[in-house]
């Protein structure tokens, strides 16, 4: 079935971008493996029914923020063999070890309780992004939310403008 | 198999603790952001496809996924900022030198 065969392709894209994330000396190809991994969670997006939700993942973490990272990379001049581990590497790799499988477990033995419905993908139900838009500014919907979150971006922008500002 | 609820849950488990894995071991700020930002799209992969599982007519946690992608941007910006700043003390952004703050 094709978005079987999507989720396993983008899930073994995504993977091995978060691991050239936390395995390359370079800071620049780490920037490029966190691009390919989310490009692969956008197409995760995709294969969910979220599309609107892939494109926004797309404009802004794509776009916007690994843009920024590289940008920050490129100022700090410490591109080549910076990226060094610290000594804490091996109480980190038991520790997320403990947290992968800890949250396996909970994940796998967790009796969901719409279990019964039939598998997530197959009843490919074309998402309105109209609905979401109804939730976000519809009546009874989220429009505090929202209004708070352009507030927290204005807070954010003038936060980074005066801590990076040369004194 | 057909792919189902539980995959998706497993790979965002997968990804957040390889973000964390990173995080923990890293000594570059710049790594530490991009793991963080690593572990906020994992719990957003969770969010949808927990939307997408359960109530599949309300999307209310597609809804929620774009709050947390406004505060992802946020915080990588203020972040990338208080890199630069530190850059330009210290001419480092190694972790292991950026500890003025320690008394």
């Amino acid at each position: 079935m094709g978005s079987d065969l999507a989720f396993w392709v983008l899930a073994v894209t995504a993977v091995s971008g978060a691991l050239m994330v936390v395995t390359m000396r370079s800071l620049f190809r780490a920037a490029l493996g966190m691009i390919l991994c989310f490009l692969s969670i956008a197409g995760l997006f995709i294969t969910l029914t979220a599309e609107y939700l892939g494109m926004a993942q797309i404009f802004v973490y794509i776009g916007a923020i690994a843009i920024l990272i590289i940008m920050a990379t490129m100022l700090t001049r410490q591109v080549e063999h910076s990226n060094l581990p610290s000594p804490y590497k091996f109480p980190a790799i038991i520790g997320a070890l403990a947290f992968l499988g800890v949250s396996i477990w909970v994940l796998l033995n967790t009796q969901w309780f719409l279990e019964k419905l039939p598998p997530i993908i197959q009843d490919i139900t074309p998402v309105s992004t109209s609905t979401i838009g109804l939730i976000l500014f519809g009546q009874e919907g989220l429009i505090l939310a929202v209004e708070i979150a352009a507030l927290l971006l204005v807070a954010a922008i003038i936060g980074a403008i005066s801590v990076a500002k040369e004194k | 198999m057909a792919v189902g609820l539980t995959h998706y849950l497993i790979l965002a488990s997968v990804l957040f603790c390889l973000g964390l894995y990173g995080a923990l071991s890293r000594r570059n700020a710049i790594i530490i952001l991009m793991c963080v930002e690593l572990m906020l799209n994992a719990a957003n992969l969770l969010l949808v496809a927990f939307s997408k599982g359960f109530f599949d007519y309300l999307l209310i946690g597609q809804a929620v996924v774009i709050f947390s992608l406004v505060v992802a941007a946020a915080e990588v910006s203020v972040g990338l900022a208080i890199v630069i700043a530190l850059y330009r003390l210290r001419k480092s952004i190694d972790i292991k030198d950026i500890n003025i703050l320690k008394w």
